[in-house]
């Protein structure tokens, strides 16, 4: 326990750290992948191009990869100094990919005459989609989705090699301060399993809730 | 009369097939079209590709008097105007009976909720289901569904209502009570296009019977004149693998 009481101040700031890569990081990627993955359903073919070459360009993308466009490229074009700013956009915007492509997998599941009674009634597109087909798509797509942001809150410490502190960051510091780094790591191990026990949980309420009769 | 639906020399591939081949064909106000025909005959599809669930090859629909675009706004202003019945129903099964019928007006139509909802119950009790009105689609059996369905296509208060098979998925002890709500809408004068395989309600509601196959119109007149005196090879052919009934 004393790796822990000893450097509390550390634990805290690497925990807050990973929290907010994750929070914010989520807030861009469910809302970006949204707006991708309605995209690549869309009507219109420009969209569904726009989107399409989106998610094959930085999905086939090593997460590191962007984190390097971010931290290197971007501060030049945009004037964006802010390193945990800049990871948060990174990992974001790599997610939202997989969100979108989950999203749409979802989409497919809903049966396409669940749509034509949509449109027959007089929906456009947008109402379609936001009545009848993404709330239906939500409840297939709540493991699958789940095992994204899972994925992505582990990702989160590859903003370690990026000098922004996180849980990924802390055995370095705490190597220095002559703590063992295999202890260290576990600790780590054991805060990340309680934080997926956390979005287990939030998974069996969501699938719970939202399920639909059929 | 004046026309609602107007169907002019319309064609429809799928790649190389041609499953509409041009077919024209109007549809008066106040009218009942029974649309009838062997599988593959493209009678589902021409019902369809009025309110354009399915695109045209070539051709011109015109829904009282207005030419169907392709896409936007004012292709879901006219689907509005024009309510479908599907095979399969199509009830969206993440909402109460209730909210299928009411979801039309108030989104589509901007319908204050207490109005909808007022209307919505009004339709589902003339439809026999009034009683279900908070259950989900999954709750009620086939017949119950379809008739669902026709209210939530009455609820936009559509100049004409297309039937795709409305009975075909349907048991057959279920299939009356959806024929008998449908022989009140063609009484109080509704316009309707129906492709269906019961001849019995071709008989007693129809105004004009077209028969199709192969993708073309191959026969068109009055059920009594159909039935009894069919022209063309095809048709008699047709009729005589039936059961009558």
């Amino acid at each position: 326990m004393g790796v822990i009481t000893d450097n509390w101040d550390l634990w805290v700031d690497a925990t807050v750290g990973t929290l907010q890569i994750f929070f914010f990081g989520l807030i861009i990627a469910l809302v970006l992948g949204f707006i991708v993955g309605a995209m690549r359903v869309s009507p219109i073919p420009i969209a569904r191009w726009v989107g399409t070459a989106y998610v094959n360009l930085v999905r086939n993308t090593p997460l590191t990869l962007m984190f390097f466009v971010f931290a290197f490229a971007v501060p030049v074009v945009f004037e964006i100094r802010d390193l945990r700013l800049l990871g948060i956009l990174a990992i974001g915007l790599y997610t939202a990919t997989y969100v979108a492509e989950t999203l749409r997998s979802g989409i497919n599941t809903v049966p396409v005459g669940q749509a034509e009674a949509a449109r027959a009634v007089g929906m456009s597109f947008t109402q379609v989609m936001g009545h009848i087909v993404l709330p239906q798509a939500a409840r297939s797509v709540i493991p699958p989705m789940m095992s994204v942001i899972i994925a992505f809150l582990k990702n989160t410490t590859v903003a370690a090699g990026f000098s922004i502190m996180n849980l990924g960051s802390i055995r370095a510091y705490l190597s220095e301060r002559g703590e063992n780094a295999m202890v260290v790591l576990l600790w780590v191990a054991l805060v990340f399993v309680v934080m997926v026990f956390a979005l287990s949980g939030v998974q069996r309420y969501l699938e719970k809730k939202w399920r639909v009769a059929r | 009369m004046i026309p609602v639906i107007e169907v002019e020399h319309v064609n429809k591939h799928y790649g190389e097939f041609h499953a509409l081949k041009d077919i024209s064909l109007t549809v008066s106000k106040g009218e009942v079209v029974v649309v009838i025909g062997p599988s593959g005959s493209g009678k589902s599809t021409l019902c369809r590709t009025i309110n354009r669930l399915e695109t045209i090859t070539d051709g011109e629909i015109r829904i009282d008097g207005n030419v169907l675009p392709k896409e936007g706004k004012g292709l879901a202003k006219l689907r509005a105007d024009v309510g479908m019945v599907f095979q399969s129903f199509n009830l969206f099964a993440h909402k109460t009976i209730l909210e299928n019928v009411m979801i039309g007006p108030i989104q589509v139509k901007k319908i204050p909720k207490a109005e909808a909802a007022e209307d919505a119950r009004r339709l589902l009790d003339r439809v026999g289901v009034g009683h279900q009105a908070d259950k989900y689609p999954a709750q009620l059996s086939g017949g119950q569904q379809q008739r669902v369905a026709i209210a939530r296509a009455l609820a936009m208060k559509p100049k004409a209502l297309l039937f795709d098979e409305p009975t075909s998925a349907l048991d057959p002890e279920m299939i009356n009570e959806v024929l008998d709500v449908m022989i009140e809408l063609a009484k109080e004068g509704m316009t309707m296009v129906v492709v269906t395989h019961e001849m019995g309600f071709a008989r007693k509601a129809a105004d004009r019977v077209v028969f199709m196959a192969d993708g073309e119109i191959v026969e068109e007149s009055t059920p009594d004149e159909f039935f009894t005196n069919p022209q063309t090879s095809r048709a008699q052919d047709f009729l005589s693998k039936l059961i009558t009934n």
